[in-house]
């Protein structure tokens, strides 16, 4: 199998080409001009995580809406899940930036936590 | 009678910018105040609700929100007050050198500022669909990316239901992520330059993740719909003409622009606060002070950054040297000027002094992973550096120290493209 | 009940025509078919007073144009809408253009308009510093000048109103029959109107609503004008409306200092088969600036902030057509008003009321009238003394709504009271959103006060009313389905 990625842990981009067999077996990557370009390819293709941002409905009489955060990389698999769940929720305040939303979405060890303190 | 207050410094915007100057201001025992129009500090940081600002400021990764609380914590805690939900209607020298401002709020009615200086922090506005012409007609469901994120992540209102993206500046592009998250589909981010506006993590984790085409090196020629948007009309460019013979449609609800920011400096003007054509920021010295004593600016107001802890480092250093200035210990003015030569569109500041530690941005016009920058000072190169990677979307900064800087006379620095590519 | 009069259309020929109908014992309406007053023609023109020199006295639009202008005075005093006698330049820039200048100079002398001017270069120069100064030669008309189109015909509106005038928006005539000696009009969405005359101001659509009664058939021809809209802070921005020599089909593409500060190059005139088509175009705006900048000095594209087209009713012979029908009974016709429409209005309204009492509407004048509209109070122009009083008697006076124009939360509550409930409505009558942002960080804000004041949740409301909304729905409303692929190059 082969696959074209850009590398994110800089900006430079460096163009990655990554091949191979079965279960990502004999993982090769080239084009990078790092180590940390390999990391990231590797990383990307076995299990990709991003963190995720949203808003989430409230009460408070100052805004509609609360911002949210993961507090660590989320598997991409699970991130529409995450967020129809969000969307459908309702915050009550007050709640304090770090505060935690959701604990441990999904068994993913990623916490949603509030990015904003809102207190009326 | 309108109540006059008297402070130290007045900083105009509680963004990123006003801020981080405040809280130096106000760390140093000057009496500081923030005026702000929104109810709230942290300026548009607030609506940026996804991750990647702080790293270098606070040392973290934060969101928008989380880092305009931690500035705004910080500023308060040192002793800035803020005026919040406040416009700066006026502003006009006295002939006592004073700053004197009109500050309308629904909180304490009209009230007259006055201060020994004045930081200028008010960020900057999107250039939207009517400052490009964009022809077509004039249906509901275009706007700036700005405000259709402010919708979205501030009021909890969907703006359409498939979206088109005009221009791949960095907003478009979060934007095109959360219009995704949203459920919104994003049907094309089109962009005219041969190559995108906005930084590669952003290109790969907001269009690549979600498969968005970009198609650069094109134009949206036309606008269609009468009272919402229906679609749009996109051609290919070449030598910047639209081939309109080669145009096609795509299907849409909604035209988001992301076109590029423009620094917001109507006040500076009213008060003869000269500009920058080139940045479209005041034109100031290395103590970022502009052409008029006591009014120094920082951060977006300035010229456009793409990080924000930039934009909290430069207004750090505008706030010391307004220190200094209130103390007595600098005079207002640059020795020389500053100029800018092949291949780079703008230097802040554009006068600087000798012996003096001083930081410079540019924006490059060129993209290459081959370059010399270098510093000419009569008639000898008193600084270069070579870099692997230059973009229009990424500033250079560069810090050169009060040794470097020893003589005086007008500096030009060059930007040398390299036989790579 | 049963109307006496109803009118076809509320853009300024329909609004003049009821203002001075409302100083009558009779009970008058104002059909409009779309969501707010004055969105059609009249919301999209030049917003030019002109000065009465452009058309023989032979056409009924010259002897409305001159009577017209001189009322423009005494109607401000009544109704405090942006007026100001700019006076207006025609400028030439060669000898062949000066053989048409003099025509148009000596038009207006037979025309009898007083003050005209024949300028050399010199004057010209004097009389405005932005001309290019390679002009000419030209002529200075003084009694030219600039209005805000749409807050004259929303104080024509209002005035009405407070006369007891009533006004229907959203009514899109559909159907007419004569029942006993009465109209019966048709909405197209069933709603009824009874009156015993009616005037057909319908604009564009004025060869349509004529059919619908049986009256004249005759055929309205849309005839579109491309505006751009520069920055309040233009260095081009003159003193005066600087007008090249005129064409065959229009007066030609015009520098205007508008009534609120910001400079207006165009328009265009290009015959269009649709009337709905309102569309710009890359091109039109190229063929403006090319003119513009040749006659006035710093027009930059870089201080462009907004381009709109609007249409003119145009009749095969070019005039106005204001008459009693000869085919439909009781029904009078104000069609084909073009340019120089918004100036000769108030005299049309005077003409359609003529018309009315000698088709035998009695005119009885009221004993008490509103003759005047208390002046509205904008924080941008008032006194620091008045900006404190304003505070006192409502905080929303000194929350300052749109930066860009300097527009209060106070006046965008007042437009929506006043029934201005979308985001265009609220703009026009405000101007809150027409400034160099255009709306990007008050839009939100502006929809969020017409929200709480109308009880219309936020994403109900809309642009320009009928399907133009501004919103489809809340977040959660559509389901996320990114299907998330691994990143890609």
């Amino acid at each position: 199998m082969k696959k074209e990625l850009i590398c994110i842990r800089c900006p430079i981009g460096c163009r990655l080409s990554a091949e191979w067999k079965g279960d990502f077996e004999e993982l090769n990557i080239s084009g990078n001009r790092c180590p940390r370009g390999a990391e990231y390819a590797k990383q990307e293709l076995r299990d990709p995580r991003r963190i995720v941002t949203a808003v989430v409905p409230c009460n408070s009489v100052l805004q509609p809406c609360i911002p949210v955060r993961t507090d660590r990389e989320l598997p991409k698999h699970l991130i529409d899940r995450l967020l129809n769940i969000l969307y459908r929720s309702r915050v009550e305040i007050p709640v304090r930036k770090g505060d935690i939303f959701i604990e441990n979405f999904e068994n993913s060890n990623a916490n949603v936590i509030f990015s904003s303190t809102i207190t009326r | 009678m309108i109540q006059e207050e008297t402070f130290d410094v007045t900083v105009i915007g509680a963004g990123a910018a006003g801020l981080a100057a405040a809280a130096v201001t106000a760390a140093a025992g000057k009496t500081t105040i923030v005026i702000d129009r929104e109810d709230r500090p942290g300026g548009i940081l607030r609506q940026c609700i996804h991750n990647g600002f702080g790293l270098r400021y606070f040392k973290e990764e934060l969101t928008g929100p989380e880092y305009a609380e931690q500035a705004a914590e910080k500023a308060e805690k040192a002793g800035a007050n803020l005026r919040l939900g406040a416009t700066v209607l006026d502003m006009k020298k006295e002939p006592d050198g004073t700053l004197l401002l009109l500050v309308l709020s629904p909180g304490d009615g009209v009230r007259k500022i006055r201060s020994l200086a004045v930081i200028l922090a008010m960020g900057c506005r999107e250039r939207n669909r009517g400052n490009l012409a964009i022809p077509g007609s004039r249906p509901a469901g275009v706007f700036t990316a700005g405000a259709a994120q402010k919708l979205l992540n501030m009021e909890g209102i969907l703006p359409g239901k498939k979206a088109v993206i005009v221009g791949s500046g960095d907003i478009g592009l979060i934007m095109a992520r959360r219009l995704r998250w949203s459920g919104i589909k994003v049907e094309a981010v089109v962009e005219i330059m041969p190559y995108p506006a906005g930084l590669t993590r952003n290109i790969v984790q907001c269009l690549n993740d979600f498969g968005i085409p970009l198609y650069l090196e094109h134009s949206v020629v036309n606008i269609l719909g009468r009272e919402r948007v229906e679609g749009v009309e996109v051609a290919p460019l070449k030598d910047g003409i639209p081939q309109t013979e080669r145009k096609f449609h795509i299907d849409c609800d909604t035209v988001l622009f992301s076109v590029g920011l423009i620094p917001e400096n109507e006040l500076s003007s009213s008060v003869g606060v000269a500009l920058n054509p080139s940045t479209g920021g005041p034109l100031v010295d290395s103590g970022y002070e502009t052409g008029v004593p006591g009014i120094f600016a920082a951060g977006n107001v300035l010229h456009v950054h793409d990080l924000v802890d930039f934009v909290s480092e430069e207004a750090e250093h505008a706030a010391q040297m307004v220190i200094r200035r209130l103390n007595g210990e600098t005079a207002p003015g640059g020795t020389f000027p500053v100029k800018v030569e092949s291949n780079l569109k703008y230097v802040v500041p554009n006068r600087c002094r000798n012996g003096q530690d001083t930081r410079f941005a540019f924006r490059s016009l060129i993209v290459t992973n081959d370059a010399e920058l270098e510093a000419e000072q009569n008639g000898k190169i008193i600084w270069k550096r070579h870099y692997n990677y230059i973009r229009p979307a990424e500033m250079i900064i560069v810090d050169l120290k009060a040794e470097q800087l020893k003589e005086e006379g007008e500096l030009t620095f060059r930007l040398k493209k390299g036989e790579k590519i | 009940m049963t109307y006496d009069v109803a009118i076809i259309g509320a853009g300024v020929t329909g609004a003049s025509s009821a203002w001075h109908l409302s100083r009558y014992q009779l009970k008058a309406v104002l059909l409009e078919r779309w969501a707010d007053v004055c969105f059609g023609v009249s919301k999209a023109n030049s917003g030019i007073i002109h000065g009465g020199f452009h058309h023989p006295v032979s056409t009924l639009k010259a002897r409305l144009e001159i009577r017209g202008n001189l009322m423009f005075e005494r109607l401000q005093h009544e109704l405090g809408f942006p007026f100001k006698r700019t006076g207006i330049l025609v400028v030439a820039f060669s000898e062949e253009e000066m053989s048409t200048v003099h025509k148009l100079y000596e038009q207006g002398i037979r025309n009898g308009v007083r003050d005209l001017e024949m300028c050399g270069r010199d004057r010209l120069l004097q009389l405005e510093e932005k001309l290019n100064p390679e002009v000419v030669g030209g002529f200075f008309a003084p009694g030219g000048g600039t209005i805000e189109p749409y807050r004259y015909v929303f104080s024509l509106v209002e005035a009405a109103r407070r006369n007891d005038v009533d006004l229907k928006c959203n009514f899109e005539v559909a159907g007419a029959d004569r029942q006993e000696n009465t109209w019966l009009i048709r909405s197209a969405n069933g709603e009824e109107v009874r009156a015993r005359y009616v005037v057909n101001a319908a604009g564009l659509f004025a060869d349509r609503v004529s059919r619908i009664f049986g009256a004249e058939e005759f055929t309205i021809h849309p005839r579109k004008g491309e505006e751009y809209l520069l920055d309040r802070n233009s260095p081009a921005r003159p003193q005066r409306v600087i007008f090249p020599v005129p064409t065959e089909h229009s007066k030609g593409v015009l520098v205007i200092p508008t009534a609120e500060g910001t400079t207006m190059i165009g328009p265009t005139a290009d015959p269009v088969e649709n009337k709905l088509d309102t569309t710009t175009s890359a091109d039109n705006m190229k063929r403006i600036l090319a003119h513009v900048r040749n006659m006035v000095n710093g027009i930059s594209p870089r201080d462009l902030i907004t381009s709109f087209a609007g249409l003119r009713p145009v009749m095969d012979n070019e005039d106005f057509y204001i008459a009693l029908s000869e085919k439909a009974p009781d029904f009078v016709q104000a069609a084909g008003i073009q340019s120089p429409g918004l100036t000769a209005s108030p005299a049309i309204g005077e003409y359609v009321k003529e018309l009315l009492k000698s088709a035998g509407l009695p005119l009885l004048e009221k004993v008490h009238i509103v003759s005047e509209l208390a002046p509205r109070h904008e924080i941008r122009h008032e006194p620091i003394e008045e900006m404190e009083r304003l505070h006192r008697e409502d905080p929303a006076w000194t929350h300052i709504i749109c930066r860009c124009e300097k527009i209060s939360e106070a006046e965008i509550v007042e437009a929506v009271r006043k029934g201005h409930t979308t985001l265009d409505g609220v703009k026009f009558y405000t101007r809150a959103g027409m400034g160099r942002c255009q709306g990007g960080f008050c839009s939100a804000k502006i929809m969020k006060i017409i929200s709480r004041e109308t009880g219309i949740p936020m994403e109900k409301l809309t642009k320009k009313g009928g399907k133009s909304r501004l919103a489809v729905g809340r977040l959660g409303d559509l389901k996320v389905e990114t299907n998330q692929k691994t990143s890609e190059a």
